[in-house]
């Protein structure tokens, strides 16, 4: 049940452009908003009907909505019930917002300024930490005049420069160099008040040799088309499942920011330690789509040998922890591996994924505490997506999120926008900095919102309403508003547009039935890796199985 | 009132060298080659030092950690480590054992070797998640591309005569029903010495248990020198062919009393077993030492019911179904939180397993 693909194509001049290579463009104000055809409308929509009762007092009330009805009540959304939910109708503007909200109703001011907040330091003001970001809705950078947050004089760090003035902006002449350094001078003519951070961003700096999948050394091309990639494996294996061909599936809709913001800024040294909704991590390193697909369907290929859920996925050569089901296990562990690396002398970090509900756990706070107070270079990152299965934030903490706790453990953190991919590139890559010069740990928040159900075995409609998620797809889908950065700054056409979603959606439907056609692995695979060597007690074991499948081969 | 027990007089250590020593094949089954012949009278704590400064000095990876392990560790396992290794290897940790649990694992899965320090066995709990769902699972998960074999967690365990619910515990039945962890319960100083130089320096993850009774009391003559003895060997620490009486860990002492009565009051002979590894366990020892006297009794200071004994007489009627002459027999403690003032009714001591030995041998007759 694949979406149709809708085109809506942008009005302007078009300039020839190599494949893989981008030619920078004049910003046009007032362009028509282009919608990226493979996000369309809410993602699950289709694949989670609600019971029939309930559909028709939906679409009753939705109707009296449309119609401008006084009532914002949902049905799905009893007051009595959960007081904490106030269902908010306010769309804030796409342009450069001061406020954004996310989940539970809160508003948070936003920073166009990168500023890590170190121990010691004044916690701001006002109880509620600012949002970093770089990039708004439209795929413009901001202009820091919206700003919702100001840092005062004790903070130290970079100032705001000039302003920008879209009718002081030069046009670039045809016959230029097309390239990804000759994109950032150009973005740094238009946003001069970022001239320092696109000069450092890492999605803006070729990478050394041709990258293996897409053959270019055009990192954010790269990057967006593994968005693509990780956003169609999601669609694709999603729906294997629920034809019941893989037993499980988690999607990774709407962080896809948050990924590859994070994985571009990192080395392949840094070790990393993910919960479970961090495939881009592992996409971006170099994990195929064909490794992917061979852990979900257990065949003989997958690294794990078969041993556990699908998108449980781990690999020793892309130096990405195998990830376990347990919550927050991998918070300490983190700062152990931290402090290996550092008693080593690499100048290299631990990055420890999370969420926003596995931030109550038990190892959180350990965690957090063993890496401040035994000085381990680890980054924390805790995605902020609004939900841990059904339960939303509002019912998960009381205070200001996650970020306010680091002073507390006398740690350095920053919150950041998780859907601007830009701003979690700059925030990861700040906080490693800062994490190796210290050795000491950095907590970042990324705000983000949690577009797909928890996993196959959850249908979130139960809880959240269908406008609710409609209205953060529009929003703050990632994946979107990198595609409108693309088409305002760089001269990418639609068709070739078209074509990376399609080469994608087809690798992985490619991958797919490579995988479901793969053996499982050898039984012996049951017994091996329990302890290094096999014990006697396995060996025995072993031997009742193997002579137990010899009296019965058919039945297994 | 009290058993006259008081941990540091000469008088308890003499005791528990007349009758434990004495009697047991002071047998050390390692490579002789590698034995310095000069030995050296350590107690339990000392041993337990000796062996950690031993595998710090040979792996620069190896770090020791914990509550209070910096000024020598409350039972002095871990005195003047800090001074010779410094600071960044020998630290305190924050109070909280589900992060010295994953602080090790973490530190392991880099390839470190992590010695971490449970200041009581009884407190081990909060580790549980980190050692049934990680530290156990890590290799198997990852398909063996990522383990923690560098893992050890050291933890005193076991009764001392004033420990109560939360000072005397023996956790090893909910260890042992752990696949994918090592778990070790020495008798006495020598062995730990050896067998925590293996645990250390063991591929796999590896909970050893220190008897705490034994700390002090314990003193006998330890090789100076590096050796190792084998995990998931039993030891026969007396000969024997009337009966099998399988152990571990401080209360081989009590069992040593009791075989020692049984030879002076019934002529039995008793053949008494150390497990050494509860997890994975050395059941061909158990077995054939069975098979040939054809009577089993295990006994042990935690509760009765689904105790690992209860392992071991499962796997023996199993394995000597045919060769038993009387029925299993487990000796251990009642199923209840260990008590305070109730202690010396609590424990299996030598007197009910005395009653035990002669109970299986007239049942034959």
């Amino acid at each position: 049940m694949l979406r149709q693909s809708k085109i809506i194509f942008g009005t302007g001049r078009k300039i020839a452009s190599h494949h893989g290579e981008l030619t920078p463009r004049v910003l046009r104000k007032n362009t028509a908003r282009p919608s990226c055809h493979c996000l369309s409308s809410v993602a699950f929509q289709e694949d989670s009907i609600p019971p029939q009762p309930l559909i028709k007092k939906m679409r009753r009330k939705e109707a009296k909505e449309l119609n401008g009805s006084q009532s914002v009540q949902h049905s799905l959304f009893d007051p009595e019930l959960r007081p904490e939910i106030k269902p908010n109708m306010d769309i804030p503007s796409f342009a450069s917002p001061s406020m954004l909200t996310y989940t539970g109703n809160k508003n948070y001011p936003i920073t166009t300024k990168l500023k890590i907040i170190k121990p010691g330091e004044d916690a701001p003001e006002g109880g509620c930490w600012p949002v970093f970001r770089l990039m708004d809705g439209n795929g413009t950078f901001r202009n820091g005049l919206n700003d919702g947050f100001e840092f005062h004089s004790s903070h130290s760090g970079e100032s705001h420069g000039s302003s920008f003035n879209s009718s002081t902006m030069e046009k670039i002449p045809d016959s230029e160099e097309h390239s990804l350094p000759h994109l950032r001078e150009s973005l740094k003519k238009m946003y001069p008040l970022h001239m320092n951070e696109l000069d450092q961003n890492a999605l803006l700096v070729p990478g050394k040799y041709a990258y293996e999948d897409t053959k270019s050394d055009n990192t954010l091309l790269r990057c967006y088309t593994q968005m693509v990639r990780l956003r169609e494996m999601d669609n694709i294996l999603q729906n294997a499942q629920r034809q019941g061909r893989i037993s499980f599936y988690m999607t990774c809709r709407g962080e896809e920011a948050i990924h590859f913001g994070a994985a571009s800024a990192l080395e392949l040294e840094d070790t990393v330690f993910a919960q479970y909704r961090e495939a881009g991590l592992l996409m971006w390193r170099g994990f195929t789509l064909q490794q992917f697909a061979d852990q979900c369907f257990s065949n003989e290929s997958d690294l794990g040998k078969g041993r556990q859920m699908p998108v449980h996925y781990g690999s020793k050569a892309l130096n990405y922890q195998t990830i376990s089901s347990p919550l927050g296990t991998q918070i300490p562990q983190a700062a152990g591996a931290a402090y290996r690396l550092k008693l080593e002398g690499k100048k290299a970090v631990a990055v420890c994924f999370f969420g926003d509900g596995c931030a109550s756990t038990t190892d959180f706070h350990s965690g957090l505490n063993f890496a401040a107070t035994l000085k381990a270079p680890v980054i924390f990152f805790c995605r902020n997506n609004g939900y841990a299965i059904s339960t939303s934030v509002a019912e998960q903490y009381s205070g200001d999120g996650i970020v306010s706790r680091a002073p507390g453990y006398g740690m350095a953190a920053i919150r950041v926008d998780g859907t601007d991919v830009f701003a979690v590139s700059a925030a990861v890559r700040e906080a490693r900095k800062y994490a190796i010069e210290h050795s000491a740990p950095v907590l970042i928040e990324a705000m983000s919102y949690r577009l797909g159900h928890h996993s196959t075995s959850d249908d979130s409609l139960r809880y959240r309403s269908a406008k609710e998620v409609q209205r953060f797809t529009d929003e703050s889908d990632p994946l979107s508003r990198f595609q409108q950065f693309l088409q305002r700054h760089t001269d990418i056409s639609d068709n070739e547009l078209n074509k990376i979603e399609e080469t994608e959606k087809s690798g992985v439907i490619d991958a797919m039935r490579k995988a479901e056609k793969k053996s499982p692995p050898s039984m012996d695979a049951l017994f091996t890796d329990v302890y290094h060597n096999l014990p006697p007690s396995l060996l025995e074991q072993q031997a009742q199985l193997k002579a137990h499948l010899e009296k019965y081969p058919e039945h297994y | 009132m009290f058993a006259s027990r008081t941990l540091q007089s000469k008088s308890a250590i003499r005791s528990y060298q007349r009758s434990f020593l004495s009697t047991v094949a002071a047998s050390v089954s390692g490579n002789e080659n590698t034995i310095q012949n000069s030995e050296v009278q350590m107690n339990l704590f000392t041993a337990v030092n000796n062996a950690m400064d031993i595998a710090m000095k040979t792996d620069d990876s190896a770090i020791l950690f914990g509550e209070d392990v910096a000024f020598g560790g409350v039972f002095r396992c871990s005195q003047n480590m800090r001074e010779k290794f410094g600071p960044e290897r020998v630290f305190n940790t924050p109070l909280s054992e589900n992060g010295i649990a994953g602080f090790a694992i973490g530190y392991a899965s880099m390839g470190g070797t992590a010695i971490g320090e449970i200041q009581f066995a009884d407190y081990i709990f909060p580790a549980f998640d980190q050692i049934v769902n990680e530290m156990a699972k890590y290799r198997y998960r990852s398909g063996n591309q990522w383990n923690c074999g560098g893992v050890t967690l050291r933890a005193p365990c076991g009764a001392v005569g004033h420990g109560g619910h939360y000072h005397s515990q023996s956790p090893e039945a909910y260890l042992a029903h752990t696949p994918g962890i090592v778990v070790v319960m020495p008798r006495g100083p020598k062995a730990a010495k050896g067998l925590l130089l293996s645990a250390i320096r063991s591929p796999d993850p590896v909970v050893f248990l220190e008897p705490k009774g034994l700390y002090r009391v314990a003193v006998e003559d330890v090789p100076e020198g590096d050796y190792e003895l084998p995990l998931g060997k039993a030891e026969v620490i007396r000969n024997g062919s009337d009966v099998t009486i399988v152990g571990w860990g401080g209360h081989l002492t009590v069992l040593s009393k009791a075989c020692d009565r049984a030879k002076e009051e019934y002529g039995i002979d008793a053949e008494l077993i150390d497990l050494q590894t509860i997890l994975p366990w050395d059941t061909d020892t158990v077995e054939q030492s069975v098979k040939k006297t054809g009577k089993l009794i295990v006994s042990h200071e935690a509760p009765i019911t689904c105790g690992f004994g209860a392992e071991v007489v499962a796997k023996m009627q199993e394995r000597c179904f045919l060769s038993l002459e009387a029925p299993m027999q487990r000796v251990c403690g009642y199923d209840t939180p260990f008590p305070l003032v109730f202690e010396k009714y609590y424990i299996p001591d030598e007197l009910k397993n005395l009653e035990a030995i002669r109970y299986v041998c007239h049942y034959a007759q």
